[in-house]
């Protein structure tokens, strides 16, 4: 931590990694318990406030950035000049970073010579780490032309260097509010991070530690998403047979609800990482770098045996007897699968008495949703927004929008929440993570909060943990300028009243939450 | 009356009409359509024409919602029922409309009513399955109810919504599902609907020729749709601030049916955003540009091409004489150009750019204060056919500019040289133009009783005239107008202290009357006002403000003789409780202004509203709002009628020399 200042400047430029960064911790993250935080809160706020400073400055960058891979992910199939054009301009503006970068070190060297080693290394690493970046841009963009090289490319290759780069640069992230970008990960079949076996330890504990802290902060998120995403993230997941490992739980494994036990007391836990942290109190042989890191990471230099799962249930499609069988990604994959399509939906929701779920977090995600279906079409459909109410009419002859008996304030009040606009959305989150940066010890707390509805591409950037903050602030933004009001009529006159989409994008997204 | 004229006439007489078939009648009906006491004379005659007259009746326009029933049932082939007189309309009169009407009724008019709601509408057009037009501007309590119970009208084509506050998507959405065959829609300040509601009716109503989009929250989105409509001619998109260039450079699509484009009040739309709206759009032959764009040499560039086009209207806008002159240089002739507000117009950029477009007909340069002589004479030379030509406030335009209109524009019918150095040379020479129908020459000092001696003697044809402010003008000037000018309908002689009872004795020969505004003409007394009401039977605006002359005495022939009276300012005038009751009993009176009126009671006050049934909107002084009764406002309100309380402290002066001082101006009398 002796050259602060310029590695901040650095890990700027990381931060367009962040999506490879942050997928490679998914499942250190597993292990660690929340205590954890406490132990690393002061090397974590030291290291953390001034990084936010910057990091503040690169949101709009590091969006763009995500924004081309949302892009580029989503068009593969038919390709796009524009995400092309997209990709390779964001190629070009990654490289000059890179010159700049470069030159920096250049000019460092002329001034002090053999000193810093350690800086020195750490630089040559960034390095490494954008071009890699940089390389894997490339390859993706041409992977978008050529469909059938893209998959081996992205998911074979590159892997192992980015789980190490992962070690190295995930401390900036841990002030950043990462967990948008796993969501964005397995969304994108570009996952390098589901084998932790490529990942290099770095021996700064506290870099460590952060990482470990993020882990939890995205551990609940992850979870709850990747229940969503898991079934159609590996769909497309073309792995020959044979080049991976299949593993296969017993049932009664799959349901219980705890996999790892203390040696000690016999306490059960979900993770491995909460765990480590209940080990702790043990005594202080597990208090110690090694006994708190990841446990099988010393394979990380061996090369990565893929792992897969295989549904206990014969007859089910991800079962490894199955013809056509198509495996489970992780544990986690397999557990909710399981209850999903083999358990009985003992979870009801509270609210409609209809719908019944086996996973507590698919209940969880319906009841948030549940009832708000305003937008009814007369032949009895229901829709969550207003645009994909009237893009059903416009498409159906006869059909026309049903307009509920007791229209009182509640249509009225939703109405205004026009289709959103997801580049105002995107400013909006944006704004408010510069708003709210000082919140960083807090984050994790916030970050249970996930966006379910993934077909909306502002949610990819859409801060889990400044969800609650949201409603205090963004009450106090003006008003919407259409009130009912006779004064509204003066609008005409007053010449700053720009109302235009984007403000209503933002007044109405309050109502939304 | 003239009702007994014709029954004397044709009584002795074996009944001529007898021979007549009920076609002849109703031909002859017909012919009688301007004259509304024509018919009423008509039916009154006997019972054979009292029913030929019902038989042929087919528009509509009562007066009491309470006899609507009967007035129905007389009448059993009304097509057109026009129901703006009565302000309170409720759910069980629509159903009385819809039990007579059925099948016949193709349009009625609910724009100035309130009170109903879906249940009355649903009834209306469940019966009335012919509707072809509704007008529900106004309806600012209408709900998306309503907008479903609009929706089965099925043969609806005209459809006014304006000012319905309540309406949302949702409802734009069920009536464009429902009624297929619109063709005119206004959404005007239905500030509710965005983008999704207009996008759908863009896509279900294929046959929408006229859409008006004022002041709605749209954007770009629903352009394309809209512009894709086969027969779309008139596309008004005024004051919509969410329209901006950038959205607009992404449209693909052009409409070549357009034919008037009104892009008012969208400060954010710059030629660029105009060009990639209009592209294609050739047959564009009217184009609004109110307080937009800056009038730059791109934008007329832009504009160049369209060769059909023959209004342009920059009212408003920022100019820039490169601007000017570009357009100055289209191929194509405009025939109404407007600058009004302009202030970047100068002589060279203005005769450059008349010389080009010769068979300009209407041009608007109020306010061009920078333009001068030059200016008058290069648009006399060249646009010898203008028929309109309005220039209020060119105050740099020399007296001896205005002779140049009657040398060489003959042709001008309106002509507004209000506030300008216009002399009794310029008006000799403007009396040429015999067309003339309006002209408006307030605030022009420099005119006396012997120009307007020669408007009398030449414009015979002068309907309208505006001497507001017009110190120079006596009864002597007046009374020739009169006499020359037979067809006056409008007059203004405001706050002139020369003009007495002699001038209103004269202009009560002026039976078309309609308009007359004596406001602070202290020397006008009731006599003179009793004479116009006597003579001019057609009145319908009466503003007698600070004529503190005008008392009682002149209300009484008022309420027996104006019974077309439909609007009136009393303030400040010496009319007591007794007038005011007087007046009350004119039918059609609907608009009542009486601020400071001394010898006004709460007594007096809230009889006079009790007896008024037709009022709809009420000024008074706030200082009676604690002495009246509240169940008596909330009775009069339910009526339909709404009062307006204003707090404007009591002016003894006039003050006509202070605002001379104001303008800077000093009057040279005669």
């Amino acid at each position: 931590m002796s050259s602060e200042n310029p590695s901040f400047t650095n890990f700027n430029l990381q931060q367009q990694e962040q999506k490879w960064e942050d997928t490679s911790i998914l499942d250190f993250g597993i292990r660690i318990e929340p205590p954890f935080q406490e132990f690393n809160q002061a090397s974590e706020s030291e290291y953390l406030l001034p990084s936010n400073r910057n990091n503040q400055t690169k949101v709009l960058d590091q969006e763009d950035g995500q924004n081309n891979e949302t892009l580029q992910t989503g068009k593969i199939q038919d390709w796009d000049p524009s995400a092309m054009l997209n990709n390779l301009s964001f190629l070009e503006r990654k490289i000059h970073h890179l010159q700049d970068l470069v030159h920096l070190i250049v000019g460092r060297k002329g001034q002090a010579l053999g000193g810093q080693d350690q800086l020195v290394t750490q630089q040559q690493q960034l390095i490494t780490a954008d071009l890699t970046s940089i390389i894997v841009q490339l390859i993706s963009t041409a992977g978008s032309l050529l469909p059938s090289v893209k998959h081996t490319l992205s998911t074979g290759n590159p892997n192992g260097q980015f789980g190490q780069l992962g070690g190295l640069l995930f401390p900036p992230v841990a002030g950043m509010n990462c967990s948008p970008q796993p969501q964005h990960g397995s969304e994108s079949k570009v996952v390098p991070s589901q084998h932790p076996t490529g990942n290099k330890v770095s021996d700064q504990s506290h870099q460590m530690d952060v990482m470990g802290n993020c882990g939890t902060e995205q551990n609940h998120s992850i979870e709850e998403h990747e229940m969503k995403e898991e079934e159609d993230a590996d769909e497309g997941e073309n792995l020959p047979p044979g080049s991976y490992d299949i593993l296969q739980l017993e049932k009664e494994e799959i349901l219980a609800p705890h996999t790892h036990f203390c040696t000690i007391c016999g306490k059960g836990f979900k993770r491995d990482a909460n765990l480590r942290m209940h080990m702790r109190g043990h005594g202080d042989e597990y208090k110690t770098a090694a006994a708190l890191a990841k446990p099988n990471k010393e394979s990380s230099s061996e090369p990565v045996i893929i792992k897969r799962y295989s549904c206990p249930f014969t007859g089910c499609k991800r079962n490894k007897d199955h013809k056509k069988f198509q495996p489970l990604k992780t544990i986690l994959c397999v557990k909710n699968h399981y209850k999903r399509t083999h358990c009985d939906k003992s979870y009801i929701c509270s609210r409609c008495n209809t719908k019944k779920f086996s996973v507590i977090a698919d209940l969880k995600t319906h009841e948030k949703h549940c009832g708000k279906d305003k937008w009814l079409c007369s032949c009895g459909t229901t829709f969550s927004r207003k645009d994909k109410l009237f893009g059903h009419i416009a498409l159906f002859q006869g059909h026309t929008p049903a307009i509920p008996l007791e229209e009182s304030k509640g249509p009225a009040v939703s109405s205004d929440k026009v289709d959103g606009n997801e580049a105002a959305n995107k400013v909006r989150n944006i704004n408010f993570s510069l708003g709210s940066s000082a919140s960083t010890g807090s984050v994790a707390q916030n970050a249970m909060e996930v966006k379910e509805d993934a077909d909306d591409p502002a949610s990819f950037f859409s801060p889990l943990s400044f969800d609650t903050c949201n409603f205090g602030g963004f009450h106090e933004f003006p008003r919407p300028p259409f009130d009912d009001s006779e004064s509204s009529f003066s609008f005409l006159l007053s010449e700053s009243c720009n109302y235009g989409q984007k403000t209503g994008g933002e007044s109405t997204s309050t109502d939304l939450q | 009356m003239k009702t007994n004229k014709k029954t004397t006439m044709e009584a002795p007489i074996s009944n001529p009409f007898d021979f007549l078939t009920e076609e002849v009648i109703f031909t002859i009906l017909d012919y009688l359509e301007n004259d509304p006491f024509a018919k009423k004379s008509f039916s009154l005659t006997c019972k054979a024409f009292y029913s030929i007259e019902s038989q042929h009746r087919k528009t509509l326009k009562p007066l009491r919602a309470e006899l609507l029933s009967r007035t129905l049932h007389r009448y059993p082939h009304i097509e057109h029922l026009d129901l703006t007189l009565c302000p309170r309309i409720e759910d069980s009169m629509l159903n009385v409309v819809s039990l007579s009407c059925k099948d016949v009724l193709c349009s009625i008019n609910l724009s100035r009513s309130r009170f109903f709601t879906n249940i009355g509408l649903a009834s209306l057009v469940s019966s009335c399955f012919n509707l072809v037009e509704i007008d529900l501007s106004n309806g600012v309590e209408l709900s998306d109810l309503a907008a479903a119970a609009i929706s089965e009208a099925k043969n609806l084509e005209k459809l006014r919504l304006a000012r319905c506050k309540l309406i949302t998507d949702m409802g734009i959405g069920c009536i464009a599902v429902g009624c297929r065959k619109l063709k005119f829609v206004c959404l005007k300040w239905c500030v509710k609907v965005s983008d999704l509601g207009v996008e759908l009716l863009a896509l279900k109503c294929e046959g929408i020729r006229s859409l008006d989009l004022s002041c709605l929250q749209i954007t770009e989105k629903c352009l394309p749709s809209i512009l894709q409509l086969q027969h779309l001619e008139d596309l008004v998109l005024e004051g919509c601030l969410g329209i901006d260039d950038d959205g607009l450079s992404t449209l693909q699509q052009s409409c070549k049916s357009l034919k008037t484009l009104n892009m008012s009040n969208c400060p954010d739309v710059s030629h660029v955003g105009l060009s990639s709206l209009i592209n294609g759009a050739e047959n564009l032959r009217e184009l609004t540009l109110a307080y937009g764009p800056a009038v730059t040499a791109d934008l007329a560039k832009c504009l160049r091409n369209f060769s059909w086009l023959r209004s342009v209207k920059l009212d408003g806008c920022l100019v820039e004489c490169s601007g000017i002159r570009a357009i100055g240089s289209w191929p194509n002739s405009l025939k109404e150009l407007s600058f009004s507000k302009c202030s970047g117009v100068t002589d060279d950029s203005l005769s450059f750019l008349v010389q080009a477009h010769k068979e300009l007909r209407k041009l608007d340069i109020t306010c061009c204060r920078k333009i001068t002589y030059d200016s008058v004479e290069s648009i006399t030379s060249s646009c010898t056919s203008l028929t309109s030509l309005r220039m209020e406030s060119c105050s740099l335009v020399p007296k001896e500019a205005f002779v140049l209109f009657g040398q060489r524009c003959q042709l001008l019918e309106e002509l507004d040289v209000t506030d300008t150095k216009i002399d009794d040379e310029g008006l000799k020479s403007i009396s040429r133009c015999s067309n003339l129908s309006s002209l408006k020459v307030g605030i022009c000092l420099n005119i006396t009783n012997d120009g307007l001696k020669h408007i009398g003697s030449g414009c015979s044809k002068l309907k309208e005239l505006d001497l507001y402010r017009s110190l120079g003008i006596t009864d002597v000037g007046i009374a020739a107008v009169t006499v020359g000018c037979p067809k006056l309908e409008i007059i203004n002689i405001a706050y002139n202290d020369k003009v007495t009872d002699a001038s209103l004795k004269s202009l009560s020969r002026c039976s078309r009357l309609k308009v007359l505004e004596i406001r602070g003409c202290p020397h006008v007394s009731s006599k003179g006002l009793s004479a116009i009401a006597i003579g001019c039977r057609k009145l319908m605006v009466l503003d007698i403000k600070k004529c503190f002359n005008i008392n009682d005495s002149a209300m009484l022939p008022l309420a027996q003789f104006s019974q077309n009276l439909k609007q009136i300012n009393l303030s400040y005038c010496s009319v007591t409780d007794v007038g005011l009751l007087a007046l009350a009993s004119i039918n059609r009176l609907q608009n009542m202004t009486m601020l400071h009126l001394r010898g006004l009671t709460p007594n007096g006050l809230a009889a006079a509203l009790l007896a008024c049934r037709g009022i709809t909107k009420v000024k008074l002084h706030a200082s009676f709002k604690p002495l009246l009764p509240k169940s008596l406002l909330h009775y009069i309100e339910a009526r339909g009628c709404v009062l307006h309380w204003r707090d404007k402290a009591f002016q003894v002066e006039m003050d006509p020399k202070g605002w001379k001082l104001h303008f800077g101006q000093s009057p040279e009398a005669p």
